[in-house]
Formats: structure tokens, C-alpha cells, sequence
């Protein structure tokens, strides 16, 4: 990730945490406001694609955290940078909304309202009924998401505030 | 022997909450037309029973992330029934106020981002974009500035917490009201645009005799309150719904069926609004609808598109009207002592009305709870529109009549996560 400075990057927990695995992104973001310091922008959104553009909005660097549904291994950690990258539509369906992640990306790079540095951690769930407890490699690739996201943040402040 | 064909989708997209829809076809002649609902339910009205009357408001507006303010509405109003009390003056032009802000946020969305992409054959509003996106922009902004109403009145846009009974928690600033008045200005003229750009759609041909239910107030466009009318003849007080409607368990959803117990199956939302209430529309609305070719009534369901944008208008203008006229009222609530009764509520969700009654014992506790969602009545008249469609424009091919039936259902915006709690579609040819 590169250099950021204030107030331009965001971190945005994508989920829902009464649907089972679907709440792995809110999870995360609620670990690293505990883990990041308080200036760093932690948000939480339920996936709603306009409400997306929205939360990102204003910033040139975000990083998304939202489970997938690939039919891959659960707990597999997925990441996208859609900076560059074209996001697949079948991997984050698991909305009750039709106009969901993938959608808000691709939306928003036709307008041009994409963050410059947009990357996004999607981590395979397995359940997604209602519930509140994650299966346990899900949980287990939350923490990996987390610690990730944390090295990422204290890098990208510390290129921030070398000189040149 | 006839030909049979089945159009089948499995998994209909751009709607709220999972669904699908099988229609079976002999020769030209339908055999099934089934809209299933198998989201699993959500009991929602047994995890009201031992809760207080007051929390009703707060559970209920966790039915629905896009309407909560209609099952707030609806609850708040029929527990008021119960008390005895009567909310007025500025306390009842806030919730029209947070209304309009629910009915610009709903309507966009399913307008601009979900529906306007069948009309114009491109697969999601992303591919819209890609060649129209000073519109998929301008929904954007609208929709943004209707959850910006619905914020500042209800504290967040989703599931708001500052309504109550009696009023609200906490009566906004005027100074905040006003903050709203230029994007308002705004919405209502990129509103108008919208009616010119929805009107100019291709619209498929199809019309229906529906008996269309709506509410009907004596001197407004209805959002909390009316008497219950219809095109054919109802018209009744609404805690007379039981005795003329009627909800059944079917095979093939988990959402309950209503229907009219003397004619059958109806239709709520914005087309029955818009024609059991035209004359209430005020004249910018009205005049948008007559520019874009819209009579008093219509009976064509693909044109709800264009109804849609018209009460966008009609809400961007109420809004900029109850603002104007808002003083900050000296309490936010209305005082109120517990007492036991049977109560009923009816308002205008953007889908339709929202039915709800309850029964509370004199300590406030709800004892039993009924809601019927709008999504629940028109399921009945969506597959008697899947029916007819289909049978009309039997000789289509096969992909094109199963993009049209997808069409057909999203016509009536459904919100399946309401009704039961996304859609897939069968078109079977035996």
C-alpha cells in the first residue's frame, strides 16, 4: 500500500453479524478500531452497493473487507486490488441487496468515484444463515485479515512520514 | 401433442431478499405461474408478543434496511389507537417529513439502479453507467439525499432509532431542517428529470385489470393515515382490513398470500396510489406526469417506473413544503399512560400499504401482533401478471420472455426479505 496521509484512507468492514460468516468483514473492522489508532477512518456497512460509494467517498485510499461465496475453502483469503483489477460479480452475492460489493466497485469506476488505492480482503464464509458465531477457519482468517490490515496501515503511515 | 416449455429463474437479481419464479407453459396456454418466496421467516410478530408496546417501533424497523420507516409508522400509529392519543401539528408533519425522505431513497434505488437496466437491456446499473451515467449519477445523488432526511429526523438511515410512540425522542433543530432546503431544491428538479427520462423508456405493452387498494385521505397524498379505498368498490376503515381481506399459507412460499375475501387478488404500491389518488398529487407532480404522457389512471404495471419518479417529485416538494411551515415543537412526544386494547395501524410503505395490529394488556405488554407487508398482498397479482405476460407474448424466444418475467416481478419493486421474511426464474415448456 502506498504512502497515505490523513483523513484520505479508510478501512470499511462490509456484513452482516446476524448472518453467520457474512458478518466476517464487521468483525474485522471492529478489531482494528481496537487495534488502530483513533485517527485511522474504521467504518462498518452492511454491502448496500449506493451506501459503498458513499462510505468511500472523499477518500483515495480504502481497504474493504467483506466475505465471499466462491465455493471455495472456507477461511481462503481472497485478495482484490480493484485498483487494477476488474471485480468478479459471483464472488460477493451473499447480499440480500442485488446491487451489492462488486457492483458499487465497477459502478463507481464508470463514474470515475473509485478511491485511487482500493483493495479489498474477501474471506470464503461456508455459512451464511442466521447466527451470530463464524465457522472457526473464517474466524481463523479474520485474525490473518486483521493482522495484515494493521502491518499495512503502520506501513503505509510510516512511508508517509519519511522525508523526500 | 402441444409443445411445453418451462421459463425458470433460478435466482432473480435486483430484488430485496431471495425468491424465484417457475412458469409452466402447454401450447399457448400457462399451465403454473408460481412467484416463490423461500426465504425462511422471521417471526417477527412472535418475538413482539411479551415485548412493551413501546419497543414495537424499534423491533418492527428491523423488518426492512430500505422501509423501516413504514413499519415504524405503522406500529407507532396503531399503538396511539390503543392509548387513545392523537399525534398532530408539527409531530405528524415530521413523520410525513421522514416518510417523503423513505419513499426518495426507495424509489431511486429501485428505479434508477435495479429496474431502469431491464428496460434498457443491459444486465446491472454498472453496465448502465457505462452509457448513461449522468442518470445513474443523478440517482445516486437523489437516493443520498433522501437517506439524508431520513438521518436527520430518525438519528441514521438505517433502521432509524429516534421514532417512538407518541412522537419522537428527539424533535430536529430547524437549523437542520433548513441545511436540507438547497439539495431538496435540487432533488425536486433532478426529480422532474427523472419522470422525462423513466417516461422515455421502451414500455412493454401489457395491461391488467387490477382492483388497485390504496389509502385515501381527505386533503393529502396518503402516507400515515385514510380510509382504505379500491377502484371497485372498497372502501372501509382500516380496522375493518379483516373483514374483507384474507391471508393464506401457500405451498410454495414462505410468505403468507392476501387477497380480497369477495374479488381476490389485488395490487398495493405506487400505481394504486397513483390512481386512487391523482387529485391529491400536488400540481408539479401532476403536471410532470401529464408532460410525460401519464393519464389519471393506468393500468400498464411496467409503467409503476414512472409513478415512482412522479411521487419522487410529489416527495421532494413535501419535504421542502413541511420544512418551510416547521417549528420546533415545545415537547417531541405526546404523554401517554399504558392501557390494554386492540389497535391498528395502516400506512403507505413505497411498496405498498403496511397492515399492522396489536393487542397490548394494561401493563403495556403486546399480547399478540399482526403484520401484513406490501409484498405479501401483491405476490397474488404478480403471478396473475406472470400468467397473462407470458401468455400474450408466448412466441418470444426463450431468453427474451424469461428477461421480461424477471421484468414483470420487479415492476412491483418486491421486497421478499419484508414479505417473509432474490429471485429465481422457471419458464417450464411441457
Amino acid at each position: 500500500m502506498a504512502a497515505y496521509r490523513q483523513g484520505e484512507f479508510a478501512i470499511i468492514g462490509i456484513g452482516n453479524e446476524y448472518r453467520q460468516d457474512d458478518g466476517v468483514g464487521v468483525f474485522a473492522a471492529r478489531k482494528l478500531r481496537e487495534l488502530l489508532p483513533p485517527d485511522i477512518n474504521v467504518r462498518e456497512e452492511s454491502g448496500e452497493g449506493a451506501r459503498l460509494m458513499d462510505a468511500w467517498d472523499g477518500f483515495s485510499c480504502v481497504i474493504l473487507i467483506d466475505a465471499v461465496n466462491t465455493g471455495g475453502r472456507p477461511g481462503e483469503i481472497c485478495r482484490l486490488d480493484a485498483s487494477k483489477q476488474k471485480i468478479p460479480a459471483g464472488h460477493f452475492q451473499y447480499s440480500t441487496h442485488a446491487f451489492s460489493l462488486a457492483e458499487a466497485v465497477e459502478t463507481a469506476r464508470v463514474l470515475n468515484r473509485l478511491p485511487k488505492q482500493c483493495l479489498i480482503f474477501g474471506i470464503e464464509g461456508k455459512f451464511f444463515g442466521y447466527g451470530t458465531e463464524m465457522f472457526g477457519p473464517v474466524q481463523c482468517a479474520l485474525e490473518r485479515v486483521v493482522e495484515e490490515i494493521e502491518q499495512l496501515v503502520y506501513k503505509g503511515r510510516a512511508d508517509q512520514q519519511q522525508p523526500g | 401433442m402441444k409443445p411445453s416449455r418451462t421459463i425458470k429463474v433460478d435466482y432473480l437479481a435486483r430484488v430485496e431478499g431471495e425468491g424465484a419464479l417457475t412458469v409452466k407453459v402447454k401450447g399457448n396456454e400457462v399451465t403454473e405461474a408460481k412467484f416463490r418466496i423461500f426465504e425462511p421467516p422471521r417471526f417477527f410478530e412472535a418475538f413482539l408478543r411479551g415485548r412493551d408496546f413501546q419497543e414495537a417501533p424499534d423491533i418492527t424497523a428491523r423488518i426492512c434496511g430500505i422501509c423501516p420507516i413504514a413499519y415504524q409508522m405503522s406500529s407507532v400509529h396503531a399503538m396511539e389507537q390503543i392509548l387513545g392519543i392523537k399525534v398532530d401539528g408539527q409531530l405528524r408533519n415530521l413523520r410525513r417529513l421522514i416518510y417523503c425522505g423513505e419513499w426518495i431513497e426507495s424509489h431511486i434505488l429501485h428505479a434508477f439502479l435495479l429496474h431502469a437496466p431491464d428496460f434498457l437491456g443491459y444486465q446491472d446499473a454498472f453496465q448502465m453507467a457505462k452509457d448513461h451515467p449522468k442518470e445513474v449519477e443523478m440517482g445516486l445523488k437523489l437516493k443520498k439525499i433522501g437517506n439524508q432526511i431520513v438521518t436527520v429526523i430518525g438519528g441514521r438511515e438505517i433502521h432509524p432509532i429516534n421514532v417512538r410512540v407518541g412522537g419522537f425522542y428527539k424533535a430536529p433543530r430547524k437549523k437542520d431542517l433548513l441545511a436540507m432546503v438547497e439539495s431538496l431544491q435540487w432533488a425536486r428538479d433532478a426529480a422532474l428529470k427523472a419522470v422525462k427520462f423513466v417516461a422515455s423508456l421502451p414500455m412493454p405493452e401489457f395491461e391488467f385489470d387490477y382492483e388497485y387498494v390504496a389509502l385515501r385521505h381527505e386533503n393529502e397524498y396518503p402516507f400515515n393515515e385514510g380510509r382504505l379505498i379500491s377502484n371497485k368498490g372498497l372502501d372501509i376503515d382500516i380496522v375493518e382490513f379483516d373483514d374483507h381481506f384474507q391471508e393464506e399459507h401457500v405451498k410454495h412460499s414462505t410468505s403468507l398470500h392476501a387477497h380480497l375475501k369477495e374479488r381476490g387478488n389485488y395490487h398495493v404500491g405506487p400505481l394504486a396510489r397513483y390512481n386512487l389518488n391523482f387529485d391529491k398529487l400536488p400540481d408539479i407532480a401532476r403536471d410532470a406526469a401529464t408532460r410525460a404522457g401519464m393519464g389519471k389512471t393506468c393500468i400498464n404495471p411496467f409503467q409503476s417506473i414512472t409513478v415512482r419518479a412522479v411521487e419522487t417529485v410529489f416527495a421532494c416538494d413535501e419535504a421542502l413544503r413541511l420544512i418551510d411551515a416547521y417549528e420546533e415543537p415545545d415537547k417531541s412526544f405526546v404523554e401517554y399512560e399504558p392501557k390494554a386494547g386492540v389497535g391498528y395501524g395502516c400506512t403507505e410503505a413505497p411498496r405498498g400499504i403496511c397492515w399492522h395490529r396489536y393487542e397490548i394488556d394494561d401493563e403495556g405488554r403486546i399480547l399478540d401482533a399482526r403484520i401484513v407487508p406490501p409484498t405479501s398482498q401483491n405476490q397474488g397479482t404478480i403471478e396473475d401478471d406472470l400468467r397473462g405476460f407470458v401468455e400474450k407474448n408466448i412466441n418470444l424466444p426463450q431468453d427474451e420472455l424469461t428477461w421480461k418475467c424477471e421484468q414483470v416481478v420487479r415492476n412491483y419493486d418486491p421486497c421478499i426479505s419484508c414479505s417473509c421474511h432474490f429471485l429465481k426464474l422457471n419458464i417450464i415448456r411441457e
